[in-house]
């Protein structure tokens, strides 16, 4: 089975057929039997939410037993247009959301090379390179406060061994803090762009590299002119994947360090969680989701865009 | 030429350094799993324990809550994932097998619903639940992780259908067998890869699910194993760091165990589009 083929855009099923009327009908309703108990629950618990929701972030809703709440228009987004810890928290989303995403593809990149480039030990690289994405976010974060640890911390042992501070409070230092944390996101997301850029690199022809090797480029010329313009498309699909996953990645950023220190790595998501469920302000929380909402897309659309245009104009020449 | 004769060893060494990188935090955790807490508490650092102090696995196990958290763990993921395969098989078949609008808004919904926070959706969910009767439950958890696993699983076998050539079907046919039966006799059969890839995908993410859990869940009787292992980090986890690290190494390794399974299927690079939590 080629299942690599699968990862590209969704092809139209194959193999049209003839279909009379009746058997026509019969065969949607079939169809429909077997979509319904999908359908229901994806309804129920995903779309009606989803819904209800976008319908809260015009409400003044609490989160209370007996709530009692009305529609208060776009009262919300003026209050939120205020709130500077929010777009604070934005800031620092963003810088969390690009830095990891960014470092992850240089990252998964160095080493989808190293495993296409015949050396040994790839069968224990690839294991290894599994880990981190079939930990448990809570164990994977357990086990980065240990490494991180202000003192008898591995890591700062290590630095303190070459001579370098060595009694550095990793998560608990202002400055240190967000960056702690993004190696930490890059570590757990890694795995799953090296497999698809992998996946990516076995498809191209042999033959590309040859001619180009022929026409005397060297490593980094058959790199940009051979490598990069192939795993164009795969490499769009994955770093939009991996921007809305960290951009809405919650659970590693709350076992690590609550927000703290001071807010420094108040991931927005984290402030709405907060919001909602400390302060239980939920139709303030939710126009929180909705503005995130609006910029993941407007982003998304932009880089998408650009990937587009580039796609056009490298055609062209 | 020299550079040529260099490439390798720095190949090596860059490769050496992703292991180190991707490996090193692993260990250490299962280092600090066997250490005493004296030596966990003394400022020498090493990877090896002084002495190998397995009573650290004992002490996370008689922990009060760990064992029974580890059990709804294991229900919850275990009925969530036969669920997600008793609703997604079908489903699945008729997405791969059917052309236009139904396959488009199907594979629409599957991409879009990954963009949206599910922070934006838990609070109506959370209200939905409570309204249900559903919500601090774990029969309510288990609903929400079989929903939030479909997409990626009606994805991942929607693949393996198309793999399946059509005409195998209407051979089937042709011998007179009803559509029932050649679903059940040829095209069942056929998936039986894909299906236990999908199921182990939807253990492991229901098991290492934590932000749902984390809402919807409140008495500590319904706690799912990171909720408490979370719980347990606030408050004894800092002076008993040998338990909480065997307690964490014995909540990955049914994770680990599985994706080592899955290892052909994922870098078949099917997972391109997997759910993560």
């Amino acid at each position: 089975m080629t299942l690599a083929a699968h990862t590209r855009a969704p092809a139209p099923a194959p193999a049209p057929r003839k279909r009379k009327g009746s058997q026509g009908r019969a065969r949607r309703r079939e169809a429909i039997t077997l979509v319904m108990p999908s359908l229901i629950p994806i309804l129920v618990l995903s779309v009606a939410p989803l819904v209800m929701g976008l319908a809260l972030a015009f409400t003044d809703a609490r989160l209370v037993r007996h709530p009692d709440y009305g529609f208060t228009g776009i009262d919300n987004f003026t209050r939120l247009a205020e709130n500077g810890f929010f777009w604070d928290s934005l800031r620092i989303g963003l810088i969390w959301t690009v830095g990891v995403t960014v470092l992850q593809l240089a990252a998964a990149m160095g080493l989808a090379l190293l495993l296409n480039s015949g050396l040994r030990l790839q069968g224990l690289t690839r294991v290894l390179a599994l880990i981190p994405w079939a930990m448990p976010p809570v164990v994977v974060a357990i086990m980065w406060q240990m490494i991180y640890s202000a003192n008898g911390g591995p890591l700062n042992a290590f630095l303190g061994s070459i001579g370098l501070p060595g009694d550095i409070d990793w998560l608990g230092d202002f400055t240190t803090a967000l960056p702690a944390v993004i190696v930490v996101g890059v570590w757990v997301g890694m795995p799953q762009t090296t497999v698809t850029l992998l996946a990516g690199l076995q498809q191209i022809p042999q033959d590309l590299h040859e001619a180009a090797s022929v026409d005397g480029a060297g490593a980094w010329r058959r790199f940009t002119a051979v490598t990069w313009p192939s795993l164009r498309p795969i490499i769009a699909s994955i770093t939009s994947l991996n921007f809305i996953w960290n951009f809405n990645s919650f659970s590693l950023v709350y076992v690590l360090t609550e927000g703290g220190p001071g807010g420094k790595t108040m991931v927005p998501v984290l402030f709405i969680y907060l919001e909602a469920f400390k302060n239980r302000n939920i139709g303030y929380a939710a126009a929180m989701g909705l503005v995130l909402v609006i910029i993941i897309v407007a982003l998304l659309a932009i880089y998408l865009r650009s990937q587009f245009r580039d796609d056009n104009a490298g055609r062209g020449r | 030429m020299t550079v040529r004769a260099l490439l390798r060893p720095a190949q090596y060494l860059a490769l050496a350094a992703y292991i180190l990188f991707l490996g090193f935090p692993l260990l250490w955790l299962i280092s600090a799993s066997v250490k005493s807490s004296g030596e966990l508490n003394s400022l020498s650092v090493n990877l090896l324990p002084e002495q190998w102090h397995w009573d650290n696995y004992a002490d996370a196990l008689d922990r009060q809550g760990l064992i029974h958290s580890a059990g709804n763990s294991l229900v919850v993921a275990l009925v969530s994932t036969a669920l997600v395969i008793v609703i997604a098989l079908p489903a699945s078949y008729v997405l791969a097998r059917l052309k236009g609008k139904v396959r488009a808004a199907g594979v629409g919904w599957i991409l879009t619903s990954q963009v949206f926070p599910v922070v934006l959706v838990i609070l109506p969910l959370f209200l939905i639940l409570r309204t249900l009767g559903l919500a601090d439950s774990l029969a309510g958890l288990t609903l929400v992780h079989t929903t939030y696993t479909l997409p990626f699983a009606l994805w991942m076998l929607q693949g393996y259908v198309t793999a399946i050539p059509v005409d195998l079907e209407e051979a089937g046919a042709m011998d007179g067998a009803g559509r029932w039966t050649v679903l059940r006799r040829i095209v069942f059969p056929l998936l039986m890869p894909g299906i236990v890839a999908t199921a182990m995908f939807s253990f492991v993410s229901s098991w290492n699910e934590f932000f749902f859990a984390l809402v919807l869940l409140q008495s500590p009787e319904n706690y799912t194993l990171p909720i408490t292992l979370n719980m347990f980090i606030g408050g004894e986890g800092k002076v008993a760091l040998g338990p909480l690290a065997a307690g964490a190494v014995l909540a990955a390794i049914p994770s680990i165990v599985f994706f080592t399974l899955l290892r052909r299927r994922l870098t078949s690079g099917l997972m391109a589009g997997a759910v993560k939590g």
